[in-house]
């Protein structure tokens, strides 16, 4: 049972995130995406991390897809503004699609079958495993991370201010 | 400007204290006058089947009134037509017939009188207009209805009950 | 996974999707009867005794009114808007732990849907895609005091979600777990979290009232400024979808609140009742005394809605973000050396 819903939900993902691509109206683009995530979402669960599946929602669901609902919303593009685009950016773009294509290929052809991963232990994604697992070996990237994340607020918070700082 | 009165108040600007920025007592004062208005006797009166006391002037309906033996007073004289500011009154004379003595009191009548309610501002100028005392603005609230039509009240329903049928 | 096991969880859901969409619209017939009572009027009290058949009225009324779409307006998100701001409304109800198990013969029913090990998430993550049926309602209907709603509607949710996380962080900091049905045993007989909590507590209820558009933040559809808010082109009962959502939010976080800082179905002295009432009576009078505190709950809701006045927009901001979010921390700061302090001696 767990393979097929986890084929029928690949499958939406695959269909929800080329209709994020081919969808001509940007919110409908978004909506699809976060429909999409919605599936990661399931694929978490079927795989037990029942923490990263909620996260995955709140985070990504919930704030930044909204977030880019919102800009959307007020930014109002429709096919009447769309900048037209020159046969130039069409030619780069064809060819930087094939060059795309031919790595991927190239990729594909040089993977074989790995084994599947079997993990030690398969709880690792519930709450309290993760928890232990962040906050032990893992302590250092985690809170570098984070450090991270801190600065990138403080840029996003520089940028908004006026030259005179 | 020196101030002509000593009347004028000059209101200071505070700034909120830290108690007022934190909105909570002003907060729980304000629930507490809510509350207390749970418990207060409602002021609703539940209208159809209850009714207000009108003062004595109150101006309502009109009604067309009758003499002491259940004649019409109204002789059609128009004088409440011509008086009225919203030109809601319109009628049609007509001559009283020897055996029609008993119930019209004049010779002339009027055999049509409509008003418009419409158009009526119970102003109560017709009242005063009556040389014959026959309009009187004695009635209940006009009742609302579906269609203009409706608002046109004709004699059938402005007209007095006749005295033998009055309780 | 056996048959009655799946039988046993169906009548579950059942009842509790009945009881909530019963309350929902029990609610809008309080909302006015508590209006009128506070205001020192009657309220609807012409259909049925004390108009108690009011809220039937007016799904009647709703359902035989003329269905508008705007023919500008994007059709099929118009449709989904409703339709997914209701079902967002009803399936945080999932997780919240409405009684302790019955017992029937050897079987034992938990009186919860399901006890996921990250269910204070869960009701979270729901929280935040509400926003998502008043956002794309507010787009799709092409006009422009729809969308300016939706813009308030996100902005204001996205902000009151920070606060009430970090709230939230520092209640879990007290229970050491997230699943629900853990944080009411924890709370047995008068141990309530609000004891431990109280600034918390605030915090987290200022944010639920923001959360569910409840006045005083009810600014995504306030009349004076936005005709109707996102639901201004919305008529018959698509309308009514989205004013029967924002009930069924309120009873969702007034159930919230209830389970997290009021004890769920715990209540002073319920040992001894329990010992003389048996193992199917007992549980459910735990339940009606957790019905009690969401009522409450809900009348709160009600009661400061008649009495404040509505938050300006930048005061709205001005609260969540430089109010209710440092206090936030500090709670989470204070809360957490005192466990420190209490743990090492």
């Amino acid at each position: 049972m767990g393979t097929s819903v986890f084929y029928f939900v690949a499958t939406l993902s695959v269909i929800f995130s080329l209709l994020v691509i081919f969808s001509k109206n940007p919110v409908h683009s978004v909506l699809y995406l976060i429909l999409t995530f919605f599936t990661f979402t399931v694929h978490y669960v079927l795989l037990n991390a029942q923490f990263l599946a909620v996260v995955n929602f709140i985070v990504y669901m919930g704030a930044i897809m909204v977030l880019f609902l919102f800009v959307l919303m007020l930014l109002n593009l429709n096919k009447d503004n769309e900048p037209l685009k020159s046969n130039m950016v069409k030619i780069v773009g064809v060819i930087a699609g094939c060059c795309l294509l031919v790595t991927l290929i190239g990729s594909l052809k040089a993977t074989a079958v790995s084994d599947p991963v079997l993990l030690r232990n398969p709880d690792l994604g519930l709450l309290k495993n993760l928890g232990k697992e962040l906050f032990g070996p893992f302590m250092l990237p985690f809170e570098l991370s984070s450090i991270l994340l801190l600065s990138a607020m403080v840029g996003a918070v520089l940028l908004t201010k006026k030259e005179k700082v | 400007m020196e101030p002509l009165t000593s009347k004028k108040k000059v209101l200071a600007q505070k700034p909120l204290s830290f108690a007022e920025r934190m909105y909570l007592p002003a907060i729980l004062k304000g629930l507490t006058v809510t509350i207390s208005h749970l418990f207060k006797k409602e002021a609703t009166i539940r209208y159809p089947e209850q009714e207000r006391e009108f003062s004595t002037n109150f101006r309502g309906m009109h009604s067309l009134k009758r003499d002491e033996s259940g004649r019409e007073r109204c002789t059609a004289c128009g004088l409440c037509a011509l008086s009225c500011p919203a030109e809601a009154i319109t009628m049609i004379a007509a001559e009283r017939k020897p055996e029609e003595k008993d119930l019209y009191r004049e010779e002339k009548y009027a055999s049509v009188y409509e008003i418009n309610m419409l158009r009526c501002i119970f102003c109560g100028l017709c009242e005063e207009a009556c040389p014959k005392e026959a309009i009187y603005l004695d009635g209940p609230i006009v009742p609302a209805d579906y269609l203009r039509k409706d608002f046109i009240y004709g004699k059938d329903k402005l007209v007095e009950q006749p005295l033998n049928n009055k309780l | 996974m056996d048959i009655a096991f799946v039988i046993e969880k169906f009548i579950l859901v059942t009842i509790i999707f009945a009881i909530s969409l019963l309350i929902a619209m029990y609610s809008t017939y309080a909302e006015r009867k508590v209006a009128a009572f506070l205001q020192d009027r009657l309220g609807p009290d012409r259909a049925g005794p004390f108009g108690i058949l009011q809220p039937l009225a007016d799904g009647v009324k709703m359902f035989m009114k003329e269905e508008i779409i705007p023919s500008n307006a994007s059709k099929w998100l118009f449709m989904v808007g409703p339709g997914l701001a209701m079902l967002t409304a009803c399936i945080g109800t999932a997780v919240i732990p409405w009684g302790s198990a019955i017992t029937i013969g050897d079987r034992i029913i938990p009186l919860q849907v399901t006890d996921i090990n990250v269910g204070i998430l869960y009701i979270f993550g729901v929280v935040s895609l509400g926003v998502y049926g008043v956002m794309i309602g507010g787009w799709a209907s092409n006009n422009k005091y729809s969308l300016l709603s939706a813009i308030r509607a996100a902005s204001q949710n996205i902000s009151y979600e920070i606060a009430m996380g970090l709230s939230i962080i520092a209640l879990l900091l007290v229970t050491g777990t997230m699943s629900l049905k853990e944080i009411v045993e924890q709370q047995h007989g008068w141990h309530w979290n609000i004891l431990y909590q109280p600034l918390g507590f605030l915090i987290f209820m200022v944010c639920a009232f923001a959360e569910t558009n409840r006045a005083p933040f009810d600014l995504p559809e306030c009349e004076t400024e936005l005709i109707g808010g996102y639901h201004t082109e919305y008529s018959s009962m698509k309308l009514g979808f989205y004013l029967f959502a924002e009930y069924i939010n309120m009873f969702v976080s007034s159930a919230v609140m209830a389970t997290l800082y009021f004890g769920g179905y715990n209540y002073p002295g319920m040992d001894w009742v329990l010992l003389h009432t048996g193992p199917i009576i007992g549980p459910l009078i735990g339940t009606l005394v957790f019905f009690i505190k969401i009522f409450t709950f809900i009348f709160f809701f009600m009661w400061v809605r008649w009495t404040i006045p509505r938050f300006r927009y930048d005061q709205l901001m001005h609260l969540g973000w430089k109010g209710l979010i440092p206090l936030a921390i500090a709670n989470i700061i204070i809360t957490g050396i005192v466990i420190a302090i209490i743990e090492k001696f």
